[in-house]
């Protein structure tokens, strides 16, 4: 399996449409945006411009995927965030009938074009889903999660399937059957977990916004390690058909974005009730990007009147003291914008870290039964049923997995189950009220999505508490069901351009819209913050494409059939017509050469490229 | 003494020797080891002449005791409900597909997958909740019960727990006749909803195999098994097959309703007609098939015995693979002989809590599987589906949609006069009350409706194998022809070939009466005639009557029917008859 989950060492590096055309340095200079963008330009909607260069044809679906994916097959290597990527041919048909129906002047949805990274443990139809377990390696589902159905519906292109913790248990995507991924803002560290790999794909712009799933903290976590927009929507409100249980009264399903406008779009497309999850809110989705104001009309104090509650329990003690420091100065930036900022109490927020591993630990003791070797999966040779259980569950799960089935297993048992379970649900109860509480005196909480920043591979491997204690920030908020965004705020020390850290934005339930508009605000105010990982910073090329696109209003006229937009900031200067794809690429060595220095300096593989690139 | 005593050791592990036993499994973990088929070969060997005539040996102990000691039984029923699609999935269910034809990703359990709840089942389940007189919970919720079993893809079934959707209760019903009559009240302890499980196929059938492949389902687990290739007096060879196991995942999914009963029952009968009840009530509610056969009704029958006196129940035995209610009540009885025999003879403590299993072949129950303890099953709530919340509305609209259920129309029958014999043949099967009470409502004489009902027409459907829905004869006709035998239009024996002819083919009464020219010749002067011309033509018949030979006035009268083509009077005929025969004499 693995061999179709990473490309071969002797993988070409770049599509044959740039062997076959060389480009020139002419070509490139002609194309070339200029180089006086600021550095601290506020992250955009990768989507909104992808729609625009789509509908006024500068570039086609099919070159955006072809860059994507050989984006991906480059940095892929050193991620490994991807268990598999999908058939480049497929990819490319898809974007090829897009592009038709765009010259034929038909409609397309609103993720037309837009390159998705899809979680492994959300089940796809033509591609593996494996959960990052050998239980299920090479599995491949009958049918689409919902949410996929819906983004394919609306035009998006599944790119592949991210790493993750087997089964979503953990929170570093160590965890995964398969392999490790890295920290795009430094390889050395993990990038979260459990959906690691979704948030590592959009951190290195794998792909344009990817699936994740939160259970306990899985997909804010890592959008806090890895310096991307993360938002768990309330629980109900996205339908988890097709996510792979691990707790079903604390999972979701939630988007990673590079802007919060991409992650509100993205959470606009898998939103509503799905007659097939009966857990699934009947509630109306808002437009939620419909509220996002351009950075130009707002006013000096545009969150005036805001009620931001600071959760005094998650600036204590065993929290880095670099997180508490960006934290307070990302409040003191809501105050700047007019938000009233007051420190509450959460009395009951300790608890919430045994609750929640009590309560997900015994569903995922059942949800887990499923995998048994009988109907699908791998299957132990046996000779007997006992044996056939017993050697498919112990050579299918890993040790994280087994350890929680185990206290689930013990939590669910005759006898234990009042101290255990019931007493748990109690305190889920006790801490659901004190949130509603809390959200009843403040419009936002605000807290830190996780204590410390990105911390080194294996670290904790060996000591599973301290990594449980990492999800204190996060649990609270699956166990009452709330919806929460965290974005990028400010950086610790660490890596070669330290590492980001994210503020988490907790709303009451079902209000998501508030938190991306507030979240959006924040974004686009924030200064001196480029949230943009080394390994692609330096590559102007690509953050001409990336970053600085051209976002205008004539865009937002054409997406008024979608409401997906009544305005977004006018971007600064950006050059005329669609960037050089091959420019871009062939920026990507070099971005490369600088992140990974150490790995390029023995490359096993010739690059063809390197030679025919400016100055190299 | 000793010989019943080895005799229930063997029975230890005869699920080694019974692979179809696999079938019924609901629960537990299979333990089939190599091992112990081993180790029972040895004892098997000796005892298999003392296991003969078990029954009969027992009963005849057992009678001597019997009267010292009382049974208490209860019964899990699971009734199978009739939904167009399965509990939980949009699948539908019909018996005897093809494996695997009728499954989704959501019964078969792939990741993934989520139940949501088909409303029907609660609608179902109310509706027998409220005939059992139960008290139903406006809010329950479902749980997950937690167990390893190849038939049961997600590893826990969906059931209710805590809190069932119906508590309380009783069941009215009248013992037949046949079994000494009277009128009984069986306690029902609870009412749940629940998920059925599929079945797993053992085939070393190549054919079969075949048939697995091209459907869609593709997995199935290998496992040995042990079967008896040869046995005599002295000694029994075994051999270990491998074989493919595979799992028909049709079934999964299909809702069930799991109807507990109170401790009520005292005799193999007394359980018979409670299931036989049951049957009835949920026929006559149309929310179940209630065919045993194909297992829409399946119990589990817990029996155990006590002295006479004593308040304290004894330890209680299952006994599962009751395929009919005739096994249900001799499934008890054997296992209440085996009991008292324990008991008598000082082993009562060799009564084990265990389930074990009616053999229909040999007529006696052997063990099945013993319980260690109680089993753990972990259930919690079910976090995939909302709680079931019902509103005093919507059961009362339910109530109101009711049917007459069994009970009060045997009462309403008892109150027409019928006798209690009549009462269950009637009220029975429910297309037959139907039927019966459709005609008394054209008209009809009620005694008249019932003896033609359960005379010729059951006769009939019995000959043809027949429903009463599937004859052509309808009631209102049923109704006219009996208004037309009372009223004298056609005589009985008319009635009857016209009965068989609207049983045939159908038509209606009168129709056929024109049709046929049958209308009854009540006219003295017309069958006045028909005599003369017999008389006149059999004068040698005549003076031997007129000479003594009194009998031949049966003859004269075949012979007048005969000419009337049987439409004479029969009462009419004989009175002119002999004023003939007599006046000249």
């Amino acid at each position: 399996m693995l061999a179709t989950l990473q490309p071969p060492r002797t993988f070409s590096r770049f599509p044959l449409y740039l062997t076959s055309r060389p480009v020139t340095l002419c070509t490139l200079a002609a194309q070339s945006p200029p180089s006086t963008s600021p550095p601290t330009q506020p992250p955009h909607s990768q989507i909104l411009s992808i729609r625009h260069s789509l509908l006024t044809r500068q570039v086609t679906a099919a070159r955006l995927a072809e860059s994507h994916i050989s984006r991906l097959r480059l940095t892929e290597p050193h991620l490994k965030s991807f268990l598999h990527v999908s058939d480049s041919d497929a990819v490319l048909r898809q974007a090829a009938l897009l592009d038709q129906r765009i010259a034929n002047g038909e409609e397309v949805g609103p993720l037309a074009g837009v390159v998705v990274g899809v979680k492994d443990n959300i089940c796809t139809a033509d591609m593996p889903s494996t959960g990052g377990s050998r239980v299920l390696e090479g599995y491949r589902p009958a049918y689409d999660a919902t949410a996929v159905r819906k983004i394919k519906e609306l035009g998006g292109i599944v790119v592949g399937k991210t790493n993750l913790d087997e089964f979503g248990m953990g929170s570093t995507t160590e965890a995964s059957a398969f392999q490790v991924t890295a920290n795009p803002w430094d390889v050395s560290r993990v990038p979260g977990g459990s959906s690691g790999g979704s948030a590592a794909a959009v951190s290195a712009r794998q792909c344009v916004v990817s699936l994740g799933s939160d259970t306990g903290g899985s997909v804010r976590q890592p959008a806090s390690f890895c310096g991307v927009v993360g938002l768990k929507p309330t629980y109900g409100r996205v339908s988890r058909f097709g996510l792979m249980a691990y707790a079903s009264s604390l999972d979701v399903i939630g988007c990673f974005g590079s802007s919060v406008t991409d992650t509100g779009i993205l959470l606009h497309a898998i939103s509503g009730h799905d007659r097939l999850d009966a857990t699934s809110s009947k509630r109306e989705v808002p437009d939620f990007a419909s509220q996002f104001a351009s950075i130009n009309l707002l006013e000096s104090k545009p969150l005036k009147g805001l009620r931001v509650g600071v959760i005094r329990e998650t600036l204590d003690e065993g929290v880095d003291t670099g997180v508490i420091s960006a934290i307070r100065g990302a409040a003191s930036h809501l105050e700047e914008l007019g938000c009233s900022i007051t420190e509450i109490s959460l009395p009951s927020f300790s608890l919430g870290l045994p609750a929640y591993y009590i309560l997900a630990s015994s569903e995922s003791s059942s949800n887990l039964s499923r995998y048994d070797g009988v109907r699908y999966g791998n299957q132990a040779v046996a000779d007997e049923l006992n044996s056939l259980y017993g050697d498919s569950r112990a050579k299918g799960f890993g040790p994280e997995v087994k350890m929680r089935i185990l206290m689930g297993t013990y939590g669910l048992s005759a006898g234990y189950y009042d101290a255990y379970y019931k007493r748990a649900q109690q305190v889920r109860t006790i801490i659901r009220k004190s949130f509603k509480t809390a959200l009843d005196e403040n419009d936002i909480l605000i807290s830190p999505a996780a204590p410390s920043a990105a911390y080194k591979i294996g670290e904790k491997i060996d000591d599973p508490l301290a990594m449980y204690a990492g999800d204190i920030m996060t649990v609270n908020v699956n166990l009452a069901g709330l919806p929460a965004l965290v974005l990028p705020c400010g950086f610790v020390e660490g890596g070669t351009a330290g590492l980001p850290v994210g503020l988490q934005m907790i709303g009451a339930a079902f209000d998501e819209e508030k938190l991306l508009k507030v979240g959006h605000i924040f974004e686009q105010t924030l200064q001196n913050c480029r949230f943009v990982p080394p390994l692609i910073e330096d590559d102007t090329a690509c953050m001409s494409f990336l970053i600085t696109f051209p976002t205008s209003s004539a865009l937002f006229a054409e997406l008024h059939f979608f409401h997906l937009m009544n305005a977004l900031p006018l971007l600064a200067t950006y050059p005329e017509g669609i960037l050089s794809l091959s420019r871009c690429l062939h920026a990507y060595p070099k971005s490369l050469l600088k992140a990974f220095g150490f790995l390029w300096a023995a490359p096993l593989v010739p690059c063809p490229f390197l030679s025919c690139l400016p100055g190299s | 003494m000793m010989a019943s005593t080895i005799f229930r050791s063997i029975q230890n592990h005869p699920l080694l020797l019974y692979p179809t036993a696999l079938f019924r499994r609901k629960n537990g973990v299979f333990y089939c080891t190599m091992k112990s088929t081993e180790a029972q070969t040895a004892t098997q060997e000796k005892q298999k002449p003392q296991i003969k005539n078990p029954p009969r040996t027992q009963t005849k102990t057992s009678d001597k005791f019997s009267k010292d000691y009382e049974a208490v039984i209860g019964i899990e029923t699971h009734v199978q409900l009739n939904t167009l699609t399965k509990a939980f999935c949009g699948c539908p269910y019909n018996y005897g597909s093809p494996p695997n034809t009728s499954v989704c990703p959501i019964c078969m359990g792939l990741p993934g997958a989520l139940p949501v709840l088909n409303s029907k089942v609660i609608e179902l389940a109310v509706k027998v909740g409220l005939a059992l007189n139960s008290k139903l919970s406006l809010n329950s919720k479902f749980d997950r019960k937690q167990y390893f079993y190849p038939d049961l893809p997600k590893g826990y079934q969906i059931s209710q727990f805590d809190i069932p959707i119906a508590s309380g209760g009783y069941i009215d019903l009248d013992l037949p006749v046949e079994f000494g009559g009277g009128h009984r009240r069986f306690g029902i302890t609870r009412v749940h909803m629940e998920e059925d499980a599929g079945k797993l196929l053992h085939s070393e059938n190549e054919s079969y195999s075949q048939e697995i492949t091209a459907s869609p389902l593709p997995k199935y687990c290998t496992t040995f098994y042990c079967i008896e290739l040869y046995s005599s007096l002295l000694s029994r060879i075994y051999i270990v097959v491998f074989t493919f196991n595979q799992v028909d995942l049709n079934r999964a999914g299909v809702p069930l309703l799991e109807i507990v009963s109170e401790p009520d029952m005292r005799t193999g009968i007394e359980a018979a007609e409670y299931a036989a009840e049951l049957q009835r009530l949920v026929r006559y509610l149309g929310v179940s098939n209630g065919n045993m056969q194909e297992g829409s009704l399946r119990c589990d029958v817990n029996v155990s015995i006590r002295p006479i006196g004593q308040a304290q129940f004894g330890t209680k035995v299952e006994i599962k693979n009751l395929n009919s209610f005739s096994s249900v009540s001799r499934a008890i009885d054997f296992e209440i002989s085996r009991q008292v025999l324990l008991h008598s003879q000082g082993q009562g403590d060799q009564i084990t809590q265990e389930t074990r299993l009616w053999e229909e072949g040999a007529q006696k129950t052997v063990t099945m599987r013993k319980k260690e303890g109680l089993a753990d099953y972990r259930y919690f709530p079910e976090p995939d589906l909302p709680g079931v919340i019902l509103t005093k509305e919507y059961v009362n609209s339910i109530r109101d949609s009711l049917p007459e259920l069994p009970e009060v129309k045997r009462r309403r029958y008892e109150k027409m006069g019928l006798s209690m014999q009549d009462i269950l043949f009637l009220a029975n099967d429910v297309n037959v009350a139907e039927f019966f009470d459709a005609t008394i409502a054209k008209g009809a004489d009620v005694k008249l409706a019932a003896n033609w009902i359960m005379g010729d027409i059951a006769a009939y459907m019995k000959n043809e194998k027949l429903t009463i829905n599937e004859i052509k004869l309808i009631p209102q006709e049923l109704a006219e022809l009996i208004a037309s035998i009372k009223g004298g239009t056609i005589s009985g024996k008319i009635g009857k070939e016209i009965l068989f002819e609207l049983l045939a083919k159908g038509g209606t009464v009168k129709g056929l009466i024109k049709e046929k020219d049958l209308v009854q010749i009540v006219d003295p002067v017309e069958i006045e005639k028909i005599v003369d011309k017999v008389l006149s033509e059999n004068p040698k018949q005549l003076e031997q009557y007129r000479g003594g030979k009194t009998k031949l006035q049966g003859y004269f009268a075949g012979q007048v029917m005969k000419l009337s083509k049987g439409k004479a009077n029969p009462g009419l005929l004989n009175k002119i008859l002999l004023e003939k025969l007599n006046a000249q004499s």
